[in-house]
């Protein structure tokens, strides 16, 4: 799946991803898709679009442990996130639900607001549509039984 | 070659010996949740079961937005009491106990050696006991209910070495500042950081609870100190269990090893929106303030009030400031009036406010209009996170955020003491 690149800097934190107003309501996750971003880039939920994807600097997703800021992109439609480097909750809680987080300092660097771009999961590798491409480490043993079941709780239940 | 702390807990865990980078399959000892517990419910029903593993592991309190604002919180709350009741949870504490991070240590839960995980990211605070504690998430919390069990990346260690003394004026969050301003909000991304150093014992609780706290600022999984008589002391009374100290050999590999002066510090205050954006009171002396919050479960303590009330002590708040005063929990708010600091911080002009995280995650009591400035002794100062995105938020000590309300201005809390 092609899509667009959306890019932010160091450090986007949580509550920028997900106000900490809405993390004790239980919103549907399309209504969650409708505050991703709010506090960093307004223009993000109106213009998303399925495939989309979001590249920051270092330390993607710091603060709080809301879930709500890995499950909004989810829903807003993004493909994967790319960044230099994550918080490691946000990393946990992005491959428990399911949304893909790969670390790549070059792509993190060199893609811009707007590129086109293609993820092939398989061969580990973000391509951009003018022909840049940019390998990413592979997720570790421990965290491939999660990916492959579809998340956490596919996963949980298999083990019941 | 010696093991970290966090190798031998984790080890201890998983039954043999492990080595930072190895993921190990373990059994936590306690589970923390809070309000969020509703989420984690929902998911918990997702997986088909009708009763948690084990429910004396699981610690539940109410302290984000209590008493409920809103009635859709207070459905929240009403679901977690039924499933408390239905699950037989024991370890739940109600809208009035506290902030979690502080209500869990006063009942002694956090104690040397144990694996303690909860959906909450400032779980790292017991760390202060001796205890590895880390955030998780939701789903996550469910999935331990369910079966007691999690994946952990056991983690590098990043050493800080402690000499020196405190200048007067100058506390445990300034050093927590210094620290994540010199070394950026990941310097401890996915690690375990160990405070230590010949002047750690001099740290009380409290203190050990700030640093260990901020150290989820600094990106750590988890932040800890080795127990000694401090962490003794504050256990007697408090827990009937037995309990392991762990400590790590002298001959352990940590990633780096920091040496922090503590005698050389000065006031410290983290700039919005990010908690790195660390600057000396004097740089930013003067900065106007609509609001100042004395609290959470950073810097809600005994020590904390006590600080903040020996400046604030026969004076009275500027008139165009909000000072609102936070309690980490019931018990710090009944020793705070019996020493009679409620009734000084009152007659200073403070609002006291319930125990709980109040308005520190901008779901409540005390947001911020457009253009307004909060001055704060919490842990985090992102954008919106008090209300407005276009407010601000600084983050400091209770005595600098003491001083501040005083000023009407961030000010320096060396020159407002008696
Ligand atoms: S006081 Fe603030 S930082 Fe602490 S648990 Fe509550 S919301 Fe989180």
């Amino acid at each position: 799946m092609k899509g667009k690149v959306w890019k932010y800097g160091d450090n986007v934190n949580t509550d920028v991803i997900f106000a900490g107003k809405y993390t004790y309501t239980l919103m549907p996750p399309e209504e969650m898709a409708k505050h991703a971003l709010e506090d960093l880039d307004p223009e993000f939920a109106k213009n998303v679009r399925p495939g989309d994807v979001v590249v920051a600097g270092k330390n993607f997703g710091c603060g709080s442990s809301r879930e709500q800021a890995a499950a909004c992109l989810k829903s807003a439609g993004v493909q994967a996130v790319v960044a230099r480097s994550f918080a490691r909750i946000y990393y946990r809680n992005a491959i428990n639900l399911g949304l893909p987080v790969l670390q790549s300092a070059e792509a993190a660097e060199a893609l811009e607001a707007g590129d086109e771009v293609e993820i092939d999961f398989t061969a580990g590798k973000i391509r951009a549509s003018d022909g840049r491409e940019f390998g990413f480490p592979p997720f570790p043993d421990s965290v491939l039984g999660i990916i492959e079941a579809g998340g956490l709780i596919e996963y949980t239940k298999k083990k019941l | 070659m010696g093991f970290t702390f966090s190798e031998k807990v984790l080890g201890a865990k998983a039954g043999r010996p492990v080595r930072a980078g190895d993921v190990v399959t373990v059994s936590p000892d306690y589970v923390l949740s809070h309000d969020n517990s509703s989420a984690i419910i929902k998911e918990f029903r997702k997986l088909g079961l009708l009763r948690v593993k084990r429910p004396e592991k699981i610690v539940i309190v109410l302290d984000h937005i209590v008493p409920a604002s809103e009635e859709k919180y207070a459905q929240g709350h009403k679901s977690i009491r039924e499933f408390v009741a239905e699950q037989g949870i024991e370890k739940f504490f109600d809208v009035h106990r506290g902030v979690c991070h502080q209500v869990f240590v006063e009942e002694g839960y956090a104690r040397p050696g144990l694996l303690v995980v909860g959906s909450d990211s400032h779980t790292t605070s017991y760390g202060a006991l001796g205890v590895f504690s880390a955030g998780i998430g939701r789903t996550e919390t469910a999935s331990i209910w369910a079966v007691d069990e999690i994946w952990l990346r056991v983690p590098n260690t990043i050493r800080i070495e402690f000499r020196g003394t405190f200048p007067s004026g100058v506390s445990a969050k300034d050093v927590a500042l210094k620290l994540i301003g010199d070394g950026g909000a990941d310097m401890a991304d996915y690690r375990a950081v160990e405070f230590g150093g010949p002047a750690a014992a001099g740290f009380s609780i409290a203190s050990r609870l700030v640093l260990c706290n901020m150290a989820a600022e600094m990106g750590a999984k988890a932040g800890y100190f080795h127990p000694d008589g401090v962490t003794r002391e504050w256990l007697k009374g408090r827990t009937e269990e037995n309990y392991e100290e762990i400590f790590s050999d002298p001959d352990a590999t940590f990633e780096k090893t920091l040496s922090c002066d503590l005698s050389a510090l000065v006031p410290q205050v983290a700039c919005p929106h990010t908690v790195d954006n660390v600057k000396t009171v004097t740089e930013i002396e003067g900065t106007k303030i609509h609001q100042a919050l004395i609290g959470t479960c950073t810097n809600g303590r005994l020590e904390d009030l006590e600080a903040a009330g020996l400046i604030l002590r026969g004076r009275r708040v500027h008139k165009s400031v909000r000072c609102l005063v936070l309690p980490a929990s019931q018990q710090v708010y009944i020793e705070a009036s019996r020493r009679g600091l409620l009734t000084l911080f009152a007659e200073a002009g403070c609002l006291i406010l319930n125990p709980g995280c109040g308005p520190c995650l901008g779901a409540h009591e005390g947001l911020m209009a457009a253009g307004e400035v909060t001055v704060s002794t919490a842990n985090r100062n992102f954008r919106g996170r008090m209300g407005s995105r276009d407010s601000e938020i600084y983050l400091a000590s209770p005595a600098t955020v003491a001083a501040s309300a005083l000023a009407g201005a961030i000010a320096d809390p060396r020159k407002a003491l008696p």
